[in-house]
């Protein structure tokens, strides 16, 4: 499918049959090309069912976030079989999903534990392929092991749609034909923060960063100071802490020595939730330096890691792919998030994480762009999925750019609650970061190195 | 260093008829081990027919293991607890750092792949050899000591490469990603990939991922080329351990197992033989480790944690310390737990259990899920629990018994009848 600049959603909501006669013509001309194809690719469906492998941690540091990617596969499965009340399929703009499972065939899924471990999750993801049949992988919770796993989809001709991942190495050297990433990276996190933290905290800051020693930690370090650093903050300082590190007592003692008037913790799950605890012992929220508050940033949020920090985390600020209270608070631009909200929150009883989102509407989207595409082929889904504009999936109007299979659409920037009301509602809301000041050029020094290929479909 | 692993009762007073069993074997092993051999060949052989029983359409299809990663995983982590039972089985010394040397040997593997060829042979020999030279250096320091000490050595030098791996040496080893081939790797001996390709593993030019599937009806089966050839590189590595068990020099190791004192005062040095003991397991991990790349080309720094070295210790006292097959046996169950187990979730009980009335069902499956699907860990753990208490000599020691009740013979065979077989022998 060809980059048309003229794509706008108006034109795609005007509906399937307006877009065929236009600019969507090459995706259906190439659509029809794979149509026939029902071999000839890795695992084609074989009979009336259809078998999605969704590959999540289900013990180890993000146990929790995979048990909750794990309730929103559940429930997009169940929306693609026509069972519930189709969530988001309600107000997503393609409207080529009928509630019949996909093309027909009833979906049904296997499930894997990826142990946080990029060996064990290749394990669990061959095991999928190879054994159960998996036309498609999702899930993850780790950027490693979204690395290792897309990987060898691309050496078995499978779709991968990455589950939560922030990294840019993802998407960025790492990138594979095979995988597509719904999530937002590093890059988006520092750039959405930036303006953010300057209208907040002022151009004159200090930061210090705690980094947890791996390679996420490692590109959300550099995408946020550098994006601080050009709004002229100075880098005062940046430490590595060990993965397994449970008490920050030691790398908070520095932290007062120096001039330092803002604390980054690059840290996530657990981790977060310990630096923090230990940074709010050490009255860092009530330290002034000079005439300044200090401050404390952590550029990556989620709801599981506000709930294990509980009242620490109110005032700090950060990011987030999704917010389920998003279209409550700013209006329908972001429909479709209190449709998903409805329905996971009648089958589960609280509402979605980010994580949950990021997997529902992956797997959404893989379900379309096959009815799309006419094809389980690698290849045809690939097509179309790749320069893919759609809305009404809870971010807004969003791009599958082709150039690196990133989604681009608009950042949150929230804040911790000072007095929330219950244990779901920790954060606010401060801003949505329009999606064109976090879009980079595919070849950003940040992501440069790797090359997409070409789609691989198999035996 | 005495007793520090299960002694068979009786293992001294072997009956005379172990003489027997000295004839009529092949190869230069005797009868009874030349058997064996020859069992772990037809095993590793149909391996495909034997782990895929159940037709693929059919509740008990959940069961089958006959994919090509784990078959590769079995005889993989099967060399690795051979190589293991080496130094443990015979020494006595426990290692608690063996992961490393696996570890080691996978990054050796993928960088020669990176560097030198596709080929998996130069990377293999590069991957046992590195590994080897990584074993001297850890066992000349670490066989200083003995008994805990010696474990605790290994297990520090160990965590030491975990961490180093991880992130220190992030630019060689690729941190927490982990190492993958690029299509833009030097590899001076094959010229580079046109941009975007995937690099393959391949055995001049056999493709390691070639899979050839044969279909009877709903059972399928399928041969895979990788699988083979790792297969036949632990049908060497279990010859090979055979022949050690048997010769002069691991008599030398039993010794040093049965009394290390009453050796020093014989006025002989342990420590040429640990030593070299400690070496060879380590090139049998590394062999694993490069065999890990060839078969899945990626290395991840968690196959060198300590949960991976205790897996291998868990691996060979399940299967039978210092028995022959017993390592084998040890890491096929503990792999087909680790993959087959954990991937039955409560959707999969619920539909074996969907013939039973509502509420039984929902009874059954909540108390089956604990045990399944996620919970595999407390399933191997009470089978471990069960095995230590009750079969000491591990599941070698199991099947020996259930023979013992066939064949109505109550003289049944200790575990180390080897062992006091060569003893004997060497006495006479």
């Amino acid at each position: 499918m060809t980059k048309s600049n003229f794509t706008r959603r108006g034109v795609m909501k005007t509906g399937a049959a307006a877009g065929a006669a236009g600019l969507a013509t090459p995706t259906l001309f190439t659509g029809a090309v794979w149509a026939d194809a029902h071999t000839g690719f890795t695992n084609a469906p074989q009979g009336d069912t259809v078998t999605l492998g969704f590959n999540v941690p289900q013990s180890g540091p993000y146990a929790d976030e995979g048990a909750d990617e794990l309730r929103a596969f559940e429930l997009a499965v169940q929306h693609l079989n026509g069972e519930g009340d189709g969530g988001m399929m309600q107000t997503f703009s393609s409207q080529v999903l009928d509630g019949t499972g996909i093309m027909g065939k009833k979906v049904q899924f296997v499930t894997g534990d990826t142990q946080t471990k990029s060996d064990a999750a290749r394990a669990s993801a061959q095991s999928m392929i190879q054994r159960e049949g998996a036309i498609m992988i999702s899930g993850g919770s780790s950027s490693g092991v979204a690395v290792a796993v897309q990987a060898l989809c691309q050496e078995a001709g499978i779709i991968f749609m990455a589950g939560l991942t922030h990294a840019n190495d993802t998407t960025g050297k790492d990138k594979k034909a095979n995988g597509f990433r719904h999530f937002f990276n590093s890059y988006m996190s520092g750039a959405a923060l930036a303006p953010i933290l300057n209208n907040l905290y002022g151009s004159d800051r200090k930061a210090y960063h705690l980094t947890a020693d791996y390679n996420w930690g490692y590109t959300t370090e550099e995408a946020i100071t550098s994006s601080t650093e050009a709004m002229g903050w100075e880098t005062v300082n940046a430490v590595k802490t060990p993965l397994t590190q449970t008490d920050f007592s030691s790398y908070i003692a520095p932290v007062l020595q120096s001039d330092a008037d803002v604390l980054v913790l690059n840290h996530y799950g657990g981790n977060m939730v310990n630096s923090l605890t230990n940074a709010v012992q050490f009255g860092l929220r009530d330290r002034m330096v000079g005439d300044k508050k200090f401050e404390i940033v952590v550029p990556l949020y989620s709801e599981l890691m506000a709930r294990g920090a509980g009242a620490n985390i109110a005032g700090i600020v950060g990011s987030q792919n999704w917010d389920w209270k998003l279209e409550n608070e700013l209006g329908d631009r972001y429909s479709g998030t209190n449709a998903f909200v409805k329905s996971f929150g009648e089958k589960y009883g609280f509402p979605p994480s980010q994580a949950a989102h990021t997997c529902y509407v992956q797997t959404l989207l893989y379900a379309d762009a096959v009815t799309r595409a006419g094809s389980f082929n690698p290849c045809a889904v690939g097509e179309a999925l790749e320069d893919y504009e759609f809305d009404g999936l809870g971010n807004g109007p969003t791009l599958y750019r082709g150039a690196d299979h990133q989604c681009f659409k608009d950042v949150l920037v929230v804040r911790g609650k000072e007095n929330p009301e219950n244990e779901f509602d920790l954060v606010e809301i401060v801003e949505a970061t329009p999606v064109d000041q976090v879009t980079y050029e595919p070849d950003h020094p940040q992501f440069a190195g790797g090359s997409l290929g070409t789609c691989n479909p198999g035996a | 260093m005495t007793d520090q692993t299960q002694q068979a009762p009786g293992a001294a007073a072997q009956p005379r008829r172990a003489q027997t069993a000295n004839t009529g074997g092949a190869l230069g092993l005797r009868k009874k081990d030349f058997a064996i051999f020859l069992l772990v060949i037809a095993l590793t052989l149909f391996a495909p027919f034997l782990l895929n029983p159940f037709p693929g359409n059919s509740a008990m299809a959940q069961f089958n293991a006959g994919y090509p990663d784990l078959m590769q995983r079995f005889v993989i982590f099967g060399i690795f607890a051979i190589g293991f039972n080496i130094l443990f089985g015979l020494t006595g010394y426990l290692s608690f750092g063996h992961a490393a040397f696996l570890g080691v040997g996978s990054y050796a593997g993928i960088w020669s792949m990176k560097l030198l060829t596709l080929n998996v042979i130069p990377s293999i020999i590069a991957s046992m050899v590195v590994a080897g030279l990584f074993a001297l250096l850890v066992g000349y320091i670490s066989l200083r000591r003995s008994g805990i000490y010696f474990s605790i050595l290994t297990l520090a030098f160990a965590m030491m490469s975990f961490a180093l791996a991880y992130s220190v040496l992030t630019p060689i080893t690729g941190g927490e990603t982990g190492m993958q081939l690029q299509y833009f790797d030097a590899r001076i001996l094959d010229g580079a990939l046109e941009p975007g390709q995937t690099p393959r593993a391949s055995l001049f030019g056999l493709d390691m991922a070639a899979s050839e599937t044969l279909r009877f009806g709903a059972w399928s089966f399928t041969f895979n080329v990788g699988y083979y050839l790792a297969g036949f590189m632990m049908l060497i590595a279990f010859y090979l351990s055979i022949r050690i068990f048997n010769s002069p020099f691991g008599m030398m190791l039993r010794a040093v197992k049965s009394n290390q004192n009453r050796l020093n005062y014989t006025g002989i040095s342990p420590k040429p033989y640990t030593l070299a003991a400690f070496v060879i397991s380590g090139m049998y991990a590394g062999l694993a480790g490069g065999l890990l790349v060839a078969m899945d080309t990626q290395v991840g720094a968690e196959r060198m944690f300590w949960t991976a070295s205790g897996e291998v210790v868990l691996m060979t006292i399940l299967g039978g310390a210092g028995t022959l097959i017993g390592p084998i046996l040890g890491a096929g169950f503990i792999k087909y737990f680790e993959n087959i187990v954990s991937t039955i979730n409560k959707s999969t009980l619920e539909g074996w259990f969907s013939f039973l009335p509502d509420t039984a069902s929902d009874i059954v499956v909540t108390l089956i899920y604990p045990f399944v699907g996620k919970g595999w860990h407390l399933t191997l753990g009470l089978l471990f629990m069960a095995v230590v208490i009750f079969l000491p000599g591990g599941l070698v020691q199991g099947t020996q018994k259930i023979a013992t009740v066939f064949r109505r013979d109550k003289k049944a065979e200790p575990v180390e009848s080897a062992a006091a077989e060569q003893r004997k022998s060497a006495e006479d």
